[in-house]
């Protein structure tokens, strides 16, 4: 964790996204215009949310299988940075919306659905607030967190997709693939998921550091005193 | 275990039958549910409009349903849970209470409709699939509350982290049920709510499995 590549890796990666996805060529398309750029932030920043919350459940499983509290920090400190990603997700995708759909909240099933999932994850923060013990709030909250993550999944993934969505790629919208026809936005887009993605590493392992150096000096002050 | 799931159901079934008042106060809420609904929507008879109907009918079910099982594990002692815990594994307890939730639930939904016909009228037309329904829904929302109130009781201000925790998760399996029930209200083919029974099935599965392999984590704290 202490190696700078991969933090220098980031901040050229989310350079590139700023300066690239903001001046480089876009197609022009019907009701889109220039406003097709938000695919470079908005979705990008979907794609992080989804990656940390994957890495969040695995760490929540890996609690459950080994009772080492090193994991629990690691699984909060991710859902914190998804938390972050999914808010600006969704007030990104809504200024999106404001100029192509011509309100801030149109009730597309994908908005509600993302509504709903971080509704789940402040749920999760809750939980994890209001129970005392340490190991107790890990257990619970890694329980929670899989058990959230699985309704997550068929909630965005599968729900909009049995009804007409307003989103592109649904209900006869153009989707990625149909305005995507010289890769250009590519070049962009991978790119930008992979800077959002260790941006979200790199949030994450500095709260991890200090939740666990928080916790090193409880302990000295409780050995002091006895 | 199938010997264990048995016996665990028939205790529950006791337990409830001994403690009158639980079953007598959670039958009484729905009655009362569906009044408040009637006087405050002013519906005469037949007067209200189907999708208005279907809403008003699957929010008290769910209500009802939050506060039949939120019980689950808070009605009986530490003590006793401690002896659970050392006479029978944690899958047959959790496979236990989320099929008696779900003959309880099934029991308030029935309840609840038949309320509904009476007072507010009833405009279902596919009687076979509005219940069909109400099964897999009752499945549903008795596998996702029974292991949220697990994870509730665990903490102390019950009543409203039951509500928080559980509302999201649920959700899913709500709006496939809701539509199912619209189709059916509608009296529409069967082919046209196939593929959404199908998917209610699968999302009931998911939690399903879900909560079964989640439990005895949470079971041994």
């Amino acid at each position: 964790m202490r190696s700078s590549w991969w933090k220098i890796l980031t901040i050229a990666l989310l350079a590139y996204t700023l300066t690239a996805g903001l001046l480089l060529d876009v197609p022009r398309l019907p009701i889109l215009n220039e406003t097709i750029r938000a695919l470079h932030f908005h979705v990008t920043m979907w794609f992080g949310m989804i990656i940390m919350l994957v890495v969040a459940v695995v760490y929540s499983v890996k609690y459950l299988r080994s009772n080492d509290l090193k994991h629990d920090d690691l699984a909060i400190e991710f859902t914190n940075a998804a938390i972050l990603f999914g808010v600006l997700g969704i007030v990104t995708g809504m200024i999106w919306a404001k100029f192509t759909w011509g309100d801030y909240w149109s009730g597309d099933p994908k908005q509600n659905a993302s509504a709903i999932g971080l509704l789940m994850y402040f749920a999760y923060l809750v939980l994890r607030n209001s129970l005392t013990d340490v190991h107790q709030r890990a257990r619970i909250g890694a329980v929670y967190s899989i058990f959230a993550f699985a309704a997550f999944i068929p909630l965005i993934f599968v729900l909009p997709r049995l009804t007409d969505s307003l989103h592109p790629g649904n209900g006869g919208n153009p989707g990625f693939n149909a305005y995507d026809l010289d890769s250009k936005l590519r070049l962009v887009f991978y790119p930008a998921i992979i800077g959002w993605a260790l941006l979200g590493t790199w949030i994450s392992s500095v709260r991890v550091r200090l939740r666990r150096v928080e916790r090193k000096i409880e302990d000295r002050l409780i050995n002091q005193v006895s | 275990m199938f010997q264990q799931i048995r016996t665990l159901i028939i205790k529950e079934f006791t337990l409830e039958w001994r403690q009158k008042y639980a079953l007598n106060g959670i039958l009484l809420y729905v009655v009362s549910a569906v009044f408040i609904v009637y006087l405050s929507v002013g519906a005469k008879q037949g007067n209200i409009a189907v999708p208005t109907w279907n809403a008003l009918y699957w929010i008290i079910i769910l209500f009802s349903a939050v506060n039949a099982v939120a019980k689950s594990f808070v009605q009986e002692h530490q003590g006793r849970q401690l002896y659970y815990y050392m006479i029978a594994s944690p899958e047959a307890i959790i496979i236990s209470k989320i099929l008696y939730n779900t003959i309880l639930t099934l029991v308030l939904a029935l309840l609840g409709y038949l309320v509904f016909s009476i007072i507010l009228g009833n405009p279902v037309q596919d009687q076979g699939l509005f219940v069909l329904n109400l099964l897999l829904g009752a499945i549903g929302f008795s596998a996702c509350l029974t292991m949220v109130s697990g994870i509730a009781s665990k903490a102390s201000n019950n009543a409203t982290l039951m509500a928080i925790l559980s509302f999201p998760v649920i959700i899913p399996i709500l709006l496939m049920a809701i539509r199912v029930s619209k189709n059916a209200i509608d009296g529409l083919d069967w082919s046209v709510s196939v593929d959404k029974l199908i998917t209610l099935l699968a999302i009931n599965a998911i939690v399903a499995v879900t909560a079964y392999i989640l439990f005895p984590y949470l079971w041994r704290s």
